[in-house]
């Protein structure tokens, strides 16, 4: 291709783009980078306020030290174990049930498509549904984190969408070697499925990580809470965050000042523990979430 | 096949076999989905928690009459549908943002800036509203914020400002969040969309003399317009619907009055208030309206696409 000579009006508006851009880029970025300087600077500077631009005194104890935090470690735990299992659980469920309903001979099969994909466009209230969660004993319970994201019509539709781009031929010879229904799910529609099914584990594994709101409709045993809502309790309860670190100090467990932790270094540390994994993760699988995106979107 | 399947008996048949095995799954949709709706009957009580829902007071319809003709209720109402539509009506005019944002993304020929810019402008959109909040709190707040330290460093201001507990413009600052973690990701729908374009045109509109940016006002957006309206009539359906997370974590003492949306009100006189039958009638109305919002919204993606959400 022959490059054109750019007139002036052309060179105004790249400049101008590319400064657009630069600019969107890096106020997208700066939040997350102000937080982990500050996480690993000298706690006693960062108090002063004097930690902007560069990292001063460079330590990670602050991780460390986060973890004897009461009930941050079981947060993490809590956290790990629902995104874990839940993604599990979602992924499979989600999957099969999308599996079941591109088979023609299911019985009632339009009916129990609509069953489910109607779910998405009507909810019956906070206060029902609180109510109902309780009658079946799932407030201050870890099943409550699982059960009620093992269907998500989103990414049943997804999945159903990519399952019937899969050929008949495929599973009528698995079909009459006498394969039932859970070895032909397991041998050939799983390995078949393989880029959709990471974009259902994506999804949920993200959407279980940030999960908030349900702790705080459901739970009120503090073993049970997340990371997202100590983060979300730290933020807004700095006084009682004040309390505990001084009953820590006086405690001897917290000597080097420069070391001390502070309110905000304890929030801007949770912060950093709550989006590594975000900020590790989402590069590497950007392509499927932006699959994902692009079938739903067709979907409408 | 027909013929051996007609043979055997309905349950022995494998389309049954297989609801079979799905069924605890669509349990759990009944469960969690449709159960719930057995709760508006609280509604048409005087409801006390810890009391059995039919030893509490019959009220009838009084619950939702209260909405109109209690003074104190009216008013309120009036304030957090007021936050609602505003909040929802700003964000529908600026609605064509992502699409502008993805035609300027598009003119970038720079394929590594391209990428890095897309790749870390869609970012925010994976983080949760707490950590929204976080970010909110580190960048604004007053004694630790990065914009407060900035601006005291240049000597601008000499005390910090207040931002996230002021109630001032609240509106535009939700919007802005809205901004900051959607934007990018919105973008990308029309990104996909650019690319589908047939590259005949903008050879053909290079023949004829035209230059980038009647490239782009005659060939690119117009191909980008089906999508636009497409997504402009859904988001009629979630008029009354802002979701919660965003004004809950944001919301505090001083800004509470102008950054209750319908759904957190809800939650606040329900789940706070313990006023759970009245609650439960203002949500009954909720999804009444946004379920017919949901079908004219839909009626009219008809009209314009000929092909209907569900």
């Amino acid at each position: 291709m022959k490059r054109k000579k750019l007139s002036p009006k052309d060179v105004i508006f790249n400049i101008f783009n590319y400064a657009f851009f630069g600019f969107f880029t890096l106020i997208c970025v700066l939040p997350f980078y102000y937080l982990f300087i500050n996480t690993i600077s000298d706690n006693d500077l960062v108090a002063k306020g004097l930690i902007v631009w560069l990292p001063k005194g460079i330590h990670f104890d602050n991780y460390l030290e986060i973890l004897k935090i009461n009930g941050f470690g079981s947060a993490v735990i809590v956290t790990l174990a629902r995104t874990v299992i839940g993604t599990i659980c979602s992924t499979v469920g989600t999957s099969f049930l999308g599996y079941a309903l591109t088979r023609k001979e299911l019985w009632l099969r339009k009916v129990w498509y609509r069953f489910v994909v109607i779910t998405m466009y009507f909810n019956a209230g906070i206060i029902p549904w609180f109510i109902t969660m309780k009658n079946l004993h799932l407030t201050n319970n870890f099943l409550a984190y699982i059960l009620p994201g093992i269907v998500s019509p989103f990414s049943l539709m997804l999945f159903k969408t990519y399952c019937e781009s899969i050929p008949d031929s495929m599973e009528e010879s698995a079909e009459l070697d006498g394969a039932g229904y859970l070895i032909r799910y397991t041998r050939i529609i799983v390995p078949l499925s393989k880029p959709i099914l990471a974009t259902l584990v994506i999804f949920s594994a993200v959407g279980n990580w940030n999960s908030f709101m349900d702790t705080v409709f459901l739970m009120t045993d503090s073993r049970l809470f997340t990371l997202q809502y100590v983060l979300y309790q730290y933020l807004n309860e700095a006084s009682s965050l004040a309390d505990m670190l001084m009953s820590m100090a006086s405690e001897g467990l917290l000597v080097d000042v420069s070391k001390l932790l502070t309110p905000t270094s304890i929030k801007m540390t949770v912060s950093m523990v709550v989006v590594i994994p975000i900020l590790c993760v989402y590069p590497f699988f950007q392509k499927y979430f932006v699959g994902g995106i692009m079938i739903g979107a067709v979907k409408g | 096949m027909t013929i051996q399947t007609k043979k055997k008996p309905f349950y022995k048949t494998s389309g049954f076999r297989l609801f079979l095995l799905i069924m605890p799954l669509l349990v759990l949709v009944f469960l969690f989905s449709y159960l719930p709706l057995y709760g508006w009957i609280y509604a048409l009580f005087d409801y006390r928690p810890g009391v059995p829902l039919f030893k509490n007071k019959f009220m009838g319809f009084d619950n939702f009459k209260r909405i109109v003709q209690d003074t104190y209720y009216l008013s309120d109402v009036i304030r957090v549908l007021k936050n609602t539509l505003g909040m929802n009506l700003i964000g529908m005019l600026t609605s064509p943002l992502p699409m502008l944002f993805a035609i300027f993304l598009s003119e970038i020929k720079c394929m590594p800036f391209k990428k890095l810019s897309q790749t870390l402008t869609t970012i925010p959109n994976f983080i949760s509203w707490v950590l929204v909040y976080a970010v909110a709190y580190a960048m604004f707040s007053v004694n630790d914020g990065f914009v407060n330290k900035v601006l005291i460093n240049m000597g601008i201001i000499d005390q910090g400002i207040n931002f996230l507990a002021s109630p001032d413009h609240i509106w535009m600052k939700m919007w802005l969040w809205g901004q900051w973690k959607g934007l990018g990701w919105s973008a990308i729908v029309y990104i996909a969309a650019i690319s589908g374009i047939d590259q005949e045109q903008y050879e053909a509109a290079e023949v004829d003399g035209a230059n980038r940016f009647q490239k782009m006002r005659y060939v690119t957006i117009p191909g980008l317009l089906p999508t636009f309206f497409v997504l402009l009539i859904l988001s009629i359906g979630n008029m009354i619907s802002n979701g919660i997370d965003q004004y809950f974590v944001f919301q505090n003492a001083m800004n509470k009055e102008h950054i209750e949306v319908l759904d957190l009100y809800v939650y606040n006189q329900g789940m706070v208030g313990i006023n759970y039958s009245y609650s439960t009638a203002v949500s009954i109305l909720k999804s009444i309206v946004s379920v017919t919002l949901l079908f004219v919204s839909n009626q009219m993606s008809r009209l314009v696409r000929d092909e209907s959400v569900f």
